[in-house]
């Protein structure tokens, strides 16, 4: 079967449920959504969450009858995890398959190269991974969303809690690229702001397995907390080093993130204990209406809750036809413009808002505590939420200091 | 600068060494397959990473870490007797990069499998429990896990330079490295030599994947990276030379260790450093014989 005919059929199949409602949108032209995401490599279990939160957003729309009546159409491609790809990808999206808008990404470079492609090509793009570039000059556009947190938002918050509740004396070991980066600069402003002491920090490439030679180093500084700022694939190896060197009991372990898919794959006894922030975890539909929404629907359709970042791709492929419906056009200045001018959304966590000067996404997080063999909830039940964090724009840089007069 | 303390520094070599390990054991293959029939493995990598998901798979099926530990690189050697009997003996007596370009093929279709059948996400494969916390060693403490990765790769080096040096297999495989021609004057068949040596490499490559996977996170990809360091070692210590493998794994291992301590940036670029220096040096490797590419 080929890739066409495969699209073909799974979107056959996921319009089953609302068959009558697929009759009327199928009569106009679909409307198609591209993304690009690092399917394969050490991302490849976040990319496959933020598969199927498209895919749920997709249906959800369907079901209703489509968007303005045209039926939605998610197409993926796989960037694996390097800018240029990512950029081809983007491109072949855009010129190839004509779709109108472009719902992606995840690693804050990656996301800088497609952000690229869709400013030239002029397709709005909903960003839907951590960058403080994004959404800041010269990088973005009146046509760029930032729909995820970002560093400077996350490590104030998280930095902040830790340097309070867990200790002020931090080693800090990050990836060697631009989140990593930007998140270890910003935790070190914050842990100074604190009166805290930063003994050390450890620059890493990022992809790596081995950390174990960073370790000795670590320990004899004997630091307080260990913050970990390692994505993907990485945060498992490096989880699993430092805990075999014995250090959890010589140090609290704490991240600016969370990420329940590698949660998963590390498994209970690696995360117990571990702090970090993390923009939605699927137990919160115990108090957020549209939170059981998203999880019943993830559930319904691969018997697994969706993680935090498929959360990001949901509500971006939403929020792409909210705009479009408020527009009555997919024309993408039409659509940037309207949904600047009705901000306020909620898909899948409560309220979020949209600031108008950089297209930056305003939303609550949490402070997760990883919980301990015998304590978990089922396969994913990994996480206990000790604080949550309301949105609050005062987080992020302000528009000025982005760069927007 | 960091505190440089003797406590600290011991710790550093001992993580070094366990890092030389893996790169002998990888490198080891590799240079025993070149060194004999002037093949470079591009599949080596891969192969590491099916010694891991292997591992993954046994140790689901017989819950224990021990019998995988076994059965896994058997396996992968199974799979690499294969690879050379149907895929690389027809290539012999034509050009070095007949066979590089099949292998790098081959490593990928091998990695498109893993994805098939185990799915594009990572898995997690722990340690067995007797080996799980960290010992005390004086300096610190140190994963237990990794001391056992020492002894047992201290074991198979020990175990296959007996098999080299005091067995009749082990003289025909020595000779045939050396002059390929006169050994078969004599009467040998080299070809059944090439399959064995061909499937010893590729299940050293599996022992170092499973030994690797409760260390780092197990991956289809995680072969990609690790085959480039191999072929550094092997550089480094001389195409076909095992002693030249050994002390090049251990030297780099120590290389990527310190370099790390004193300036972490450095690390990777070191490595490829060392490489540079010794080929300036001595464009054999430390070991080498000159000719061999030819």
């Amino acid at each position: 079967m080929n890739r066409r005919a495969f699209l073909a059929t799974s979107a056959a199949a996921a319009a089953t449920a609302g068959f009558p409602a697929i009759l009327k949108a199928q009569s106009k032209d679909p409307l198609r959504i591209g993304c690009p995401l690092p399917l394969t490599g050490p991302f490849a279990a976040l990319a496959a969450d933020m598969q199927r939160g498209a895919v749920l957003a997709a249906d959800e729309l369907n079901t209703k009858g489509g968007v303005m009546g045209r039926k939605v159409e998610v197409l993926f491609r796989d960037d694996q995890l390097k800018p240029a790809v990512g950029a081809q990808r983007t491109k072949e999206l855009i010129e190839n398959e004509r779709v109108q808008f472009i719902v992606g990404g995840l690693a804050a470079h990656v996301q800088m190269a497609i952000n690229e492609q869709t400013k030239k090509s002029k397709v709005l793009f909903v960003s839907t991974s951590q960058s403080d570039e994004i959404s800041a000059k010269p990088d973005t556009s009146p046509i760029t969303f930032h729909e995820a947190l970002n560093p400077t938002i996350t490590s104030r918050v998280v930095g902040q809690w830790v340097a309070q509740n867990l200790g002020k004396k931090w080693w800090i070991i990050y990836a060697d690229y631009a989140w990593g980066k930007q998140n270890n600069a910003v935790l070190t402003e914050v842990l100074k702001k604190n009166g805290g002491t930063l003994l050390g920090t450890t620059p890493y490439p990022l992809g790596s397995a081995e950390f174990s030679a960073h370790l000795p180093k670590i320990q004899a500084a004997k630091p307080e907390v260990l913050m970990n700022v390692a994505p993907g694939a990485d945060n498992v190896a490096l989880h699993k080093q430092v805990i075999s060197y014995g250090m959890k009991k010589e140090m609290k372990i704490a991240q600016p993130l969370h990420w329940i898919s590698y949660l998963k794959e590390g498994g209970a006894e690696l995360y117990q204990d571990v702090y970090g922030g993390i923009n939605w975890y699927w137990e919160l539909q115990e108090q957020i209406p549209t939170a059981k929404k998203f999880v019943d629907a993830s559930m319904k359709k691969y018997g697994l809750p969706p993680g935090d970042y498929g959360a990001y791709s949901y509500s971006g492929v939403l929020e792409v036809a909210r705009g479009v419906e408020l527009a009555k056009s997919t024309d993408a200045d039409a659509v940037a413009n309207a949904l600047r001018k009705n901000p306020i959304y909620d898909h899948f966590k409560g309220k979020q808002w949209w600031r108008a000067c950089d297209n930056k996404s305003f939303q609550d997080m949490w402070i997760g505590r990883g919980r301990g063999p015998g304590q978990t909830k089922g396969d994913w039940g990994l996480l206990d939420l000790v604080a949550k964090v309301s949105a609050n724009e005062e987080y992020d840089r302000t528009c000025a200091e982005k760069g927007h007069a | 600068m960091p505190d440089i303390s003797l406590a600290a520094l011991t710790a550093q070599l001992f993580t070094g060494l366990v890092l030389g390990m893996i790169f002998v054991l990888l490198a080891i293959g590799l240079s025993l397959i070149f060194g004999l029939m002037t093949v470079v493995n591009f599949s080596h990598g891969s192969f590491y990473m099916l010694g891991a998901y292997l591992g993954f798979a046994l140790v689901g099926y017989t819950k224990s870490f021990w019998l995988a530990l076994v059965v896994a690189p058997l396996l992968v050697g199974l799979l690499g007797l294969g690879v050379e009997r149907f895929l690389i003996r027809p290539l012999y007596g034509r050009s070095i990069d007949d066979p590089l370009l099949l292998t790098f093929g081959l490593s990928a279709v091998i990695i498109e499998a893993v994805r098939l059948v185990w799915g594009k996400i990572g898995l997690s494969l722990d340690p067995p429990r007797a080996l799980g916390g960290a010992v005390n060693l004086g300096f610190g403490m140190f994963p237990t896990y990794r001391l056992f990765v020492i002894v047992v790769t201290a074991l198979v080096l020990v175990g296959l330079w007996l098999f080299l040096e005091r067995t009749t297999v082990g003289l025909v495989i020595r000779g045939g490295s050396r002059d390929p021609l006169m050994v078969r004057a004599l009467g040998v068949d080299l070809r059944r030599i090439w399959l064995l040596v061909f499937g010893i490499g590729s299940a050293l490559a599996g022992l170092a994947g499973i030994l690797a996977g409760p260390m780092r996170s197990v991956y289809a990809e995680m072969g990609v990276t690790t085959v480039i360091e191999s072929f550094v070692v092997v550089v480094v210590g001389g195409m076909g030379s095992l002693p030249g493998a050994i002390v090049a794994g251990l030297l780099i291992g120590q290389v990527v260790s310190v370099t790390t301590f004193f300036a972490p940036k450095l690390a990777e670029i070191n490595v490829f450093l060392v490489m540079a220096l010794v080929l300036l040096l001595r464009p054999s490797g430390l070991f080498g014989e000159a000719g061999l590419m030819e």
